[in-house]
Parts: structure tokens; sequence; C-alpha cells
């Protein structure tokens, strides 16, 4: 069995954003940069999945994304290399801030063709920097394999991965013959800390690097501002006498309540 | 504030490389869900869980720096520093020390013991299966070590020992002990390391000691009535005892150090925290000079210690580190922590005089590092011969 993770660098998201003087990129100075938190934990799957499936299982982590500065796709790649994967591929894209999610999934698409037989491509259910959900369904169009999105549960036997996914108010559970794309949710898997002797083992698996020849795609992002200032509170009053007036606000002013 | 590099640690990042920055994420990690919720409930109750020691070698944390032979990860002192730092950052320093009792207690393990003790003795403990603790102050021995008058009597296969041992850290708790004891009367060629384990006939806990801080810790006091040691048990030679401690003294000094500028470090943090959310006279505190001032002067000695046990821990690592050099880094790491956590809780006046702070107990951990480990004073003459002083 061999299993592809798809992971991206991102602010943590502790970390106060700026925008940068341009206005459409955010700047990167004093933040931090970390591992995913979705991609951390279908990290940590595909690791599970890959103790359960015995010997001749492999976990390949890929990111595409640029290696200067704190915003170092290399060393996320070598954060899921701690948490168990096998072994990296770096996809280099010096300009990878806003670019095409499209273009992203052909890049992931193309580099893990390169490769041959899959079985499985894990990744998070988005980014949390620009939170665009996309590459995980478009790459399995261009993988033509079978996608699931927002898995919290995930099995595999005889050639198929029985997914359960979190639908609204309900769980959904499908049957996915292999090789499938699925793109986890928080509870895909624990949250699992890499011990240091995995780190320190880390550094020394392979990291190759393939060339991916980038287009600007049918997608620009034209401007990045933060969001707007919250409006401030109103209290209307104290105890049950308060609630016609606060229904009525919900209602009437905040039209957050429809009949 | 858990997690990210603030300036203090951008100053000293180059002693680090990537597996020490993932590494202190990591423990940051897991200090901040498994040690950081029940902080405050482990220091009132004077005892944090004991499942705490697997969960903590389940994820690593336990003697990063031993070698993987033994059950360690093969990593080297600025692992140790690191995981340290992380785990004062979570506000409970006794848990910290008491998951730390191992790097103090299973030296003398790794330097004299055969093959066999070590294969016996050091993996569990590292597993979290086992506490290991070292008992080596008495009622009438503390820093004068050669003062030691804990017998162990040949006979046998082995010896009796006889004696009492105080403030041994994780001493209520641990499965083995090492105790350093007399096997003759030259004050410090007659000492020796024996392993004693727990259940076994005349040793029993005394008591458990109450402190001012490093609240969640057992510490106590031991007594040894009458109690065979087989020889299986002697880490050594007879004699080895005295040479093999002044050795270990550098790796525990340096720890303490570490302590040290980690405990004035999350201080300092939560101090910065503080004086940007409180409001006083109509604007955060952060704003008036004088607390701005008292940060910057709390920044810079907290700098100062950190980067010193740095540069001694690299010295450390290298071999070139001599007992003057700690001694002199510990009782400066020791000082800033103590001015620093008082500075905090005066940042955060009534709020930082009351138990459920960090600063609060932080200002009661740092009181112990001018003591333990050898007191500053015992530094100070340790420099002093170090330095040319001595007459």
């Amino acid at each position: 069995m061999r299993i592809f993770v798809c992971v991206k660098a991102v602010p943590d998201t502790a970390a106060r954003i700026k925008v940068d003087k341009d206005g459409s990129h955010i700047d990167p100075s004093g933040v931090k940069f970390v591992l995913g938190p979705y991609d951390a934990r279908a990290v940590a799957k595909a690791i599970s999945l890959k103790e359960a499936a015995g010997d001749g299982a492999e976990v390949i982590a890929v990111s595409a994304g640029g290696t200067k500065g704190e915003r170092d796709a290399k060393k996320r790649l070598k954060d899921a290399l701690a948490l168990g994967a096998d072994r990296g591929i770096l996809i280099p894209d010096d300009g990878c801030e806003n670019r095409d999610p499209l273009e992203v999934a052909k890049a992931l698409a193309a580099a893990i063709k390169a490769e041959g037989e899959f079985s499985l491509v894990l990744l998070g259910r988005t980014a949390v920097d620009d939170q665009a959900m996309s590459v995980g369904p478009m790459l399995g169009a261009l993988l033509g394999a079978p996608c699931v999105t927002d898995a919290v549960g995930l099995e595999i036997a005889g050639g198929k991965a029985t997914v359960t996914r979190a639908a609204e108010g309900r769980q959904q559970t499908v049957e996915l013959t292999l090789p499938a794309v699925v793109s986890g949710q928080r509870d895909l898997a624990e949250e699992k800390y890499p011990k240091l002797k995995e780190i320190l083992k880390a550094g020394k698996k392979p990291i190759a690097d393939f060339a991916y020849a980038w287009t600007d795609g049918g997608y620009t992002v034209t401007a990045l501002e933060p969001p707007p200032e919250p409006v401030a509170g109103k209290i209307v009053g104290e105890g049950p006498d308060a609630v016609p007036e606060l229904f009525n606000l919900l209602q009437n002013e905040a039209k957050k309540l429809s009949f | 504030m858990i997690g990210g590099m603030d300036e203090i640690d951008r100053f000293c990042d180059s002693f680090l490389d990537d597996s020490h920055r993932a590494f202190r994420e990591a423990a940051r990690g897991f200090a901040k869900q498994a040690i950081e919720p029940h902080a405050y409930a482990w220091e009132e109750a004077e005892l944090f869980d004991r499942g705490l020691y697997t969960q903590a070698a389940e994820a690593g944390l336990l003697g990063p720096s031993f070698p993987e032979a033994y059950g360690g990860a093969g990593g080297d002192v600025f692992h140790l520093l690191v995981s340290t730092e992380a785990l004062i950052e979570a506000g409970c320093t006794g848990a910290a020390v008491g998951l730390g009792s191992l790097e103090i207690a299973l030296p003398p393990i790794m330097i004299l013991g055969s093959e066999a003790q070590k294969q016996r003795f050091v993996p569990p403990v590292l597993r979290g299966e086992r506490i290991a603790a070292l008992a080596i102050s008495e009622p009438g021995a503390g820093s004068d070590v050669a003062g030691v008058r804990c017998l162990a009597r040949p006979e046998g296969a082995g010896y009796r020992l006889n004696g009492s041992k105080l403030y041994v850290t994780s001493g209520v708790r641990a499965d083995q002990v090492t105790v350093l004891a007399r096997t003759g009367l030259d004050p410090h060629a007659g000492l020796s390391f024996f392993v004693v384990e727990k259940g076994w006939e005349g040793f029993r806990v005394s008591r458990a000691l109450k402190k001012t801080g490093w609240r969640a810790s057992d510490t106590a006091e031991l007594a040894f009535e009458d109690v065979f040691v087989p020889t299986t048990h002697r880490l050594g030679e007879e004699g080895a005892g005295f040479a093999c401690l002044m050795q270990t003294f550098l790796g525990e000094r340096l720890y303490l150090a570490a302590q040290g500028y980690a405990l004035a470090h999350a201080a300092w943090r939560e101090a910065v925290a503080y004086s940007k959310a409180r409001e006083a006279f109509g604007r955060p505190i952060a704003g008036f000079q004088v607390i701005r001032h008292k940060l910057a002067d709390m920044a810079a000695r907290t700098l100062s210690a950190k980067v010193l046990t740095y540069q001694c821990a690299a010295q450390v690592r290298a071999g070139s580190c001599s007992p003057a050099q700690v001694a002199l880094v510990k009782n400066e790491a020791a000082r800033a922590a103590e001015w620093v956590c008082r500075e905090a809780v005066q940042v955060l006046g009534g709020m930082g005089y009351m138990r459920e702070t960090k600063v609060e107990r932080f200002s009661r951990d740092a009181r112990l590092l001018a003591i333990g480990g050898g007191t500053s004073e015992i530094m100070n003459e340790i420099a002093s011969k170090g330095l040319g002083l001595a007459p």
C-alpha cells in the first residue's frame, strides 16, 4: 500500500496576520509557520493506516511551496517525516502564496503520477490560511480517483476505503474503491506529537525535488484585507425581562432569526 | 503564552538546529495539553498524576538525551534544555522536575553500571513504568557530601544498609532509588552508589515533605533499616561514588540553570501578556513607562541567563566545561529566576499574589535554585577555586 499525504506550510492559527504593503499578500515577518493542522491529522491517519497494514506500506508526504524564510515547505515536510512519513517530495514554488488552487492540484497530481501506483491520497479538508477547500476534490478529478471530503473516519480493507464523513447534522458513510482521494477533518485522527527519536530520524529521511512548470492559471487574488472590526455589543437588559427586546433585535435588526 | 518564538528565543536560536526547534514545539504541544490544564490542581494537591510519566514517555519526553540503546532518544543536552523550557512554561514546575528526577537518578547508573545493570534500571524508567530518584542529602549532610553517614556494611553476597536520606525528589513514589552510602572510612573514597528498590524489607518512606515551591512533585525523607542490598545493586567498584557524583554534578547544575532561565522566561512572558491586557487609569499598564522599562530589565536578565546557560550547554556537549564555569552559570541563572519572577509578580500586582497564577508559583519555585544541587554559597566556593582565588 502506498499512501500520499499532501501538506502545506501555513501561518500558526495563533499568529496575528498583517497584510503586506502590496495589499494582496500576508506579511510573513515574525509569523510562525506550521504544518497545516488538518494536514497533520491526515499524516497521523496515514501513519496509523500504514501501521495497521504492516510491512511494505509506504507513506509519502508531498508539499508544493517555497523554502525561503519562515514559509518553508521543506521544514513542514520534515514535520511530516518526524510524525512517521517515510519520505518527502517537494514541488518547489517560491510564488506559492495566492497560487491558483487548480495549479496546485495539477502539480500535486503530476508528482503523484510520476511515482506510479498509489492506494490513497490523504489531505486536510482545508489549508487554514486561504481556506480554499478546493485542492482535494480537484486532485480527485485530476487523478481520476473517487474523492470524499471532510472525513472523520477511514478504514481500509479489501481494496476499499470506508469513509465516515461529517455531513450537515448527520454522519454519512461512503465506500470508495481504491485508489481514492480523501480530505480529512480534525477528528480523522488524534493529534500526534513527534518524538525526538523520530525528529532525529526525519533529518536523515530523503526529500526529493519534483520540478513543475508553474503557470498563473485563471485565478488572481486581487486584494487581502483584515476582517472588519467587530461592531460594539449591546446590552438590552437582564433576566427574562430582556428576552422580548433581545428577540426583536435578533429578528429585525441582526436578521439572525427567520421563520 | 505557549508556543512561538519571541525576541529572547531568537537571540539564543543560533545554538539550536531544526531538531531542537521541532522537539521544543512537540514538547510545548504536549505540555499544553497534558500539564497546563491540571497545573493548578496538581500544585494544590501537592502531587501530579502518576499517569503523566507514561504519557510523557509516549511523547518521547523522558530522557531525551539518553542513548537509544537504553530507551532514550539519542539527543543531546540541548534537547533536554528545550524540553525543560516547554514543560516549565506549562506552569507546573513540580511536574517538570518530578518527570526530571531521572535526569539525576540515572546518570550514576549510566556512568558506573554494568551493561546488565543499565539494561535493568534505565529502559523501564524511560518508558515511564518505573520512577527513579536520587538520594544524596541526609539530615546531617547536604552540601558537605563527604559527611554522608548512611552506612553499607558488607554482609554475605551484599550489604546491610542503614541510615536516612532527605529531600529526595520523586522519593515518595520512587520504584528505584540511587543511594550514596558509606562503604569505607575515607570521607571521599569511602562512598559508593547502590540502587535500592521499592518494597525491600527495611526500606520505607518516613514522610512526604511539604515544600515552598515545586509543590506538585513528591519529595521524601527515606529510611533504611537493615536493608539487604545485593552486590548486583552496587554501581561500579566500592568507593567509586564520590568521583562519579562530581561528574554528575555538571549535568545536574546545568539542568538547574536551565530551570532558572526557563522560569524567568516563562514569568516574563506571563508579565508581558498581563501588561497588555490589564488596564489601569484608562489604558493597558504596558502603556506606562515604568512597566515597560521593568519588562525590558526583566528581558535583559532572562536573556543573559539563557545565553549563558546555552553557552555552558554547548561547552558541556563539547566536553570543555569546568565545574567552576557551571557553578557560575547556575548561580547567575538562579539569581535571574528569583529576580525576574519577583518582578513578574509585581507586574501582576494583587493577581500575582494569587496561587491561581503561574507567576505566583514560579516565584516560589525559583527559590529552590539557590539551594538545590549545591547551594549558591557552595557554587561560589567552587567558582572561587576555579578562578584561582582560594589561598
